[in-house]
């Protein structure tokens, strides 16, 4: 655990300097970590895994600011993975009966699994819907894998533009994804599926309070 | 898209974040809030007339005094609460500090007073109206509270909701003071804290619908 917590530590401070090789690592090895836990959590939906490890490291990514130096990394990962997880037990109101609580934050990091499944939401899919001026910077940074540099002198914007729309654009894909679920609250009177618009208990104390 | 690719493009986005990014938006948030409710209530209802001399008062300094530590509180709480995975610590204790001393001087105001003195003690002049103004001045901060919240990643919705409504009814409340003719501990700690209740509801509610992330 400490160890886990150690480098993990080690590479997102250094990510966040902004180090991109450090950051990734990171990124790699909590996806991993994510989707181990996360498998073991739906196990009864072993193809909607993908989807969730991918929309918690885009969470992960997005909500960088809100991490403090001193606090455990695992505890804050640990939290957001909770919060993005009973978030989707809400909203597609999944009966699986889980007891057993969703408290330790060292059960986040005691496994770990690098083998994706295929996700099954395409985030490139969702990528297409952006305005041109988040699309493609994205497009070109990533798919590309273009500089900053190449991609303003390709699509006519500005060094810093480039880098506002990436930031923007994954901004905005998050709340794509988030808007593509139904709320938790508005869906549960009649967005229950297979008859059962029910939490699962243990998840209902934990948000709902 | 895979999620290794996903990880590249994350990676990619390296514009630097800022470790006090919630910090600041909270004091745009708080400035923004007293600034909108000082507005309002010279707007609405104008300092009270009196105001230089009741400045020689020590309860006009207490009242201030009061809305103050609460939203000092109420800051302090909202700030690891924005935080995923950081314990609430001690906040709740800074939150109860100042109601507890109010309404200890309110019983010992109470326990002074003659039997026939203690209701108007109580109701003053303008129970009718103070709590409402007070939700009404609030109605500033809490907007600007919510948008400060969105920026952040509140795992407790609402809860969460709940701390950013206490925070704009004590904004209001301290604005308040300033047209308030109110002097009775006994008024304020029946009152001023039915004020503050109406946002802090208000934000319970609307916490879980407008805090997702």
């Amino acid at each position: 655990m400490e160890i886990v917590e150690e480098r993990l530590r080690g590479l997102l401070l250094q990510g966040l300097q902004p180090d991109a090789a450090a950051y990734e690592r990171f990124l790699r090895e909590l996806s991993a970590h994510l989707r181990a836990f996360l498998r073991r959590r739906l196990a009864q939906r072993p193809d909607e895994v993908e989807d969730l490890v991918q929309e918690t490291l885009l969470a992960v990514h997005n909500q960088r600011h809100t991490y403090r130096a001193d606090m455990p990394v695992t505890a804050w990962v640990h939290a957001i993975a909770r919060y993005k997880l009973i978030d989707w037990l809400r909203a597609h109101a999944v009966k699986e009966a889980r007891n057993d609580p969703l408290d330790e934050a060292d059960e986040l990091f005691a496994a770990s699994d690098s083998e994706a499944a295929e996700a099954r939401r395409d985030l490139g899919q969702l990528l297409r819907t952006l305005p041109d001026k988040q699309r493609l910077p994205i497009e070109y940074v990533k798919l590309e894998g273009l500089s900053v540099v190449e991609t303003a002198r390709l699509t006519g914007l500005s060094e810093s533009a480039v880098k506002v729309g990436v930031h923007r654009g994954l901004k905005a894909l998050a709340a794509r994804i988030r808007n593509m679920a139904p709320a938790p609250r508005s869906a549960s009177p009649s967005g229950g599926r297979e008859g059962s618009a029910l939490a699962p208990p243990g998840v209902r104390e934990s948000q709902g309070e | 898209m895979k999620t290794d690719e996903l990880i590249q493009l994350l990676a990619a986005d390296e514009r630097p974040v800022s470790a006090t990014a919630i910090e600041q938006r909270f004091a745009v948030a708080a400035a923004a809030g007293v600034a909108g409710a000082a507005v309002l209530m010279l707007s609405l209802f104008g300092l009270r007339p009196d105001l230089r001399a009741t400045m020689a008062l020590p309860m006009f300094w207490g009242k201030l005094v009061f809305a103050a530590a609460l939203a000092a509180a109420g800051l302090v709480l909202l700030r690891r609460m924005a935080r995923p995975g950081l314990a609430i610590g001690h906040a709740p204790l800074l939150l109860a500090a100042p109601p507890a001393v109010l309404w200890a001087l309110a019983l010992i105001a109470l326990s002074q007073a003659p039997a026939a003195e203690r209701v108007p003690l109580i109701l003053g002049s303008t129970w009718r109206s103070c709590p409402f103004n007070i939700a009404a001045l609030s109605v500033p901060a809490f907007v600007a509270g919510f948008w400060a919240l969105r920026g952040a990643a509140p795992t407790r919705l609402a809860w969460t909701g709940a701390g950013a409504g206490l925070l704009a009814g004590a904004l209001g409340a301290l604005v308040y003071a300033l047209h308030c003719p109110e002097m009775a501990a006994p008024f304020l700690a029946v009152w001023y804290l039915a004020g503050m209740a109406i946002p802090t509801a208000l934000g319970a509610m609307l916490g879980p619908r407008l805090l997702r992330w």
